[in-house]
């Protein structure tokens, strides 16, 4: 008989944690840009030069300079100040109230959670933008109510999230041991639910931050959020998109801006997917 | 002598839209006495489950009463309820499952000792000793339950049920998911336990094998469809079935 | 006839290696039972010959043969091509590798239509013929269903008529009964030998209860931590096993005493 084959395996490293690491270290970047971009800025972002206007990338303006020639670069980092900050606390506090609704509502059952589930049906019925638009008209323009008004319309999709996974929690026999062992409604929620379903939810956040910038952006070029001449990258864009022809870098250097940081966030949310799985953390 | 556990009439009927009442469970009764393992066989969908479901009260019962050592648990709700769990523990059929993914061992088995006041430090000390009571070491009171064999987290799970001393423990297929050799080992540990613990501990044992309820139990009830159609010693039960499911149980084994 | 051969096989998953030089050799309408505890590499054996070993798994060492063919060399594209006409397989939970929301009968044409062209018409006789073959009563009122109106037992033999349907030479069956009430797992065990009585069909009987394997197979290989502990016909195995493991697998068995 001939000797039985060797066949050599390639071995795959798990890769969880390196990714966590270097996604995690560049949104932190990304929120540290953002808290201390006064002091990253090489030049003032809203001093108005008009003779050094629209001068493409050189090395002393990396980005170029716009019509009124300031430089870009420095407004893209002034800019990740509104986008970055803003949409963070926009994402944070629909997070906390969807999933405390959520939370409530599978818990609970019973009437309350019909009727806190047909008003968030409610929510869901406008198509979100202009609802948001409609909000934003009531409370007037301005980063704070453009903020509260993406928070109206985004809501229910982390109420929804959050009941059906403390819906399918609720069936687990972990559950059912912890009621068996006494546990009171609170120390259920909090120690066997929460920890249970954060996973999913904050993925959905990470996921969530591109969409909810561009939304900010969107609600700002439309004169609903921040105001000219605040750097904010969705209005800087639309500000100067007649420029894209002519002067793209004006146009693309904010664009490029809100391409990476989403992608950042995707990326690092995506990861935290991963490792938030029992399941994976079992290789490590 | 007093039974410890009382179930009688007891009876669900779920409802739902469109659809024809369904009765799961159809007026049983039975009883339990102290130190007694009582066998509950039945195929899947007999109903077995919701008998379970309805005396650890995780279910309403439709009709019916359940009494348990001397106290009426039928609509036991909240801090009531949870005295009535310092009675009444279980095991479940699936052991991996039934442990937070999230948790080590040792927090799911202390979980009740905590709840009625224990100290932390007596809590591990008391766990230690619990998992040592049920064949394992004090170091798995920290592995999570994806690091252990089926076998070993069932030993926890057996150990979290025995953690506040229960009178009646009621293991819910407990062995059906595992391992003929592992089912063995924790028929054994049952047996051990049993033995140590007399007249203070009772066992509601819920099988689909008749072979173990031989193996293991002092009397065995037969459901089918909602119904109890048999019951009485395992053996005079096998000598001399008399229904056709009871037949059909017993010609199966391979 | 040899039909399929296994010559020293070791399986790794990562690196780690679960098989360990397994070797047996299976002949045409034989029934060949592996048994062993959950970790022991018992499923892995048979994945092996399936391709089911996913992107971590490999034939490491050793050869299977399958009529003349080695199949850890085999492209993919051609060891799918094995995969149902030539190697059946039977899951733990036929229930669940149905789709719940078609009809039984749309799911076996399915599965036969990926395997060549046929008919609608040709499907039903075939499909209908089979079922009548196996035993079935009312064969059309199967295909008619949807999975879960027929009980547990009853999808587990549906699930063997379906892997029967493209009349592989071997079936690979992965803890057919576990899943299942004692009280159909007979039937399970009577339909597996039905259909190597009709149409002598070779059968890897994977499992963790020895007493299945006392009722059906020919030959057993009894599998500790990826090793083969004894290997043999049944009869002679069971009845005088050489090895202190293979005893304590059958003293587990639960087996009702005589009252």
């Amino acid at each position: 008989m001939s000797e039985p084959t060797v066949r050599i395996q390639k071995i795959k490293k798990d890769t969880v944690k390196t990714r966590l690491i270097v996604f995690g270290t560049l949104a932190a970047i990304l929120l540290v840009c953002s808290v201390f971009c006064e002091y990253l800025t090489p030049y003032d972002p809203y001093l108005q030069d008009l003779s050094n206007a629209k001068t493409p990338p050189s090395a002393e303006h990396l980005f170029g300079t716009d019509r009124y020639g300031r430089d870009m670069l420095s407004r893209v980092i002034a800019g990740s100040r509104t986008s970055i900050y803003s949409t963070l606390l926009l994402v944070a506090i629909v997070t906390a109230f969807g999933t405390c609704v959520g939370v409530f509502c599978g818990w609970h059952g019973g009437w309350i959670d019909t009727v806190l589930m047909r008003i968030s049906d409610m929510f869901l019925a406008f198509p979100g933008l202009v609802f948001a638009l409609a909000v934003a008209g009531v409370l007037g323009g301005g980063l704070q109510n453009a903020i509260i008004a993406l928070a109206a319309i985004s809501w229910p999709k982390y109420a929804r999230i959050a009941r059906s996974q403390t819906l399918s929690q609720k069936e687990t026999s972990w559950l059912k041991a912890a009621k068996l062992s006494g546990s009171g409604t609170w120390k259920m929620i909090f120690k066997h639910i929460l920890p249970n379903i954060i996973g999913p939810i904050l993925v959905t956040s990470m996921l969530d931050i591109g969409t909810m910038m561009m939304e900010l952006a969107g609600l700002s070029f439309l004169g609903l959020g921040a105001k000219p001449p605040t750097a904010e990258w969705g209005s800087m864009m639309s500000d100067t998109r007649s420029l894209l022809a002519t002067h793209p870098w004006v146009t693309l250097s904010p664009g490029f801006a809100i391409f990476i940081s989403v992608m950042i966030f995707n990326l690092l949310g995506d990861t935290i997917r991963d490792y938030a799985d029992p399941k994976n953390r079992m290789s490590c | 002598m007093e039974p410890l556990l009382k179930v009688n009439n007891l009876t669900r009927i779920f409802t739902r839209a469109g659809q024809p009442d369904f009765t799961a469970v159809n007026h049983i009764s039975f009883d339990l006495y102290p130190g007694e393992c009582l066998g509950l066989i039945g195929e899947s969908g007999s109903g077995k489950t919701t008998v379970v479901n309805m005396i650890t009260r995780l279910l309403d019962a439709s009709m019916g009463s359940i009494v348990l050592d001397g106290e009426d648990i039928t609509n036991a709700k909240g801090s009531e309820l949870r005295k009535v769990y310092r009675k009444m523990q279980m095991v479940f059929q699936t052991p991996t499952e039934s442990f937070d993914p999230r948790r080590t061992l040792g927090d799911g088995v202390g979980e009740s000792l905590r709840n009625s006041g224990m100290s932390r430090e007596e809590t591990k000390r008391e766990v230690a000793k619990l998992l040592n009571d049920c064949g394992l070491t004090p170091e798995f009171a920290e592995r999570y339950p994806y690091q252990v064999s089926g076998g070993q987290c069932q030993r926890a799970a057996i150990a979290r049920a025995l953690a506040i001393k229960p009178k009646l423990l009621i293991c819910d297929e407990a062995t059906s998911a595992l391992d003929v050799t592992i089912q063995q080992e924790i028929l054994a540990l049952l047996n051990e336990l049993r033995s140590r613990h007399g007249a203070e501990l009772s066992i509601l044992f819920i099988c689909h094998d008749i072979a173990l309820v031989q193996q293991f139990c002092d009397r065995v009830l037969v459901m089918y469809k909602g119904n109890i159609v048999e019951q009485g010693k395992p053996n005079d039960v096998i000598r001399n079935p008399k229904d056709d499911y009871t037949k059909r149980l017993i010609t199966s084994i391979l | 006839m040899e039909i399929l051969r296994y010559e020293h096989v070791d399986i790794s998953y990562n690196g780690r290696t679960v098989v360990k030089d397994i070797s047996f050799t299976l002949h045409e309408g034989e029934i060949l039972g592996v048994v062993g505890e959950s970790g022991s590499g018992k499923s892995t054996v048979i994945k092996a010959a399936m391709g089911l070993l996913g992107d971590s798994g490999l034939v490491t060492r050793g050869d299977i043969w399958y009529k003349g063919k080695n199949l850890p060399d085999l492209p993919a594209k051609e060891r799918r091509k094995l995969n149902g006409p030539e190697l059946g397989m039977i899951f733990q939970s036929a229930g669940s590798s149905f789709c719940p929301i078609r009809t039984v009968g749309a799911q076996l044409y399915e599965s036969m239509s990926e395997h060549g062209p046929v008919t609608k018409e040709e499907f039903h006789t075939k499909a209908l013929a089979l079922l009548q073959k196996l035993g079935f009563e009312n064969g059309q009122r199967i295909l008619d269903s949807y999975p879960f109106e027929l009980s547990g037992g009853m999808q587990q033999r549906v699930g063997i008529a379906a892997a029967m349907l493209l009349k592989p030479s071997v079936l690979l069956a992965d803890e057919p009964t576990s899943a299942l009430d004692v009280s159909v797992q007979k039937q399970t065990v009577e339909e597996m030998l039905l259909v190597r009585e009709t149409f002598g069909t070779a059968i890897v009987l994977v499992t963790h209860n020895i007493g299945v394997i006392g009722a059906m197979a020919d030959k057993v290989l009894v599998m500790l931590g990826g090793e083969t502990v004894e290997y043999g016909e049944t009869q002679q195995v069971l009845n005088a096993p050489k090895e202190a493991y293979t005893r304590t697998l059958m003293a587990a068995v639960p087996r009702l005493r005589s009252v």
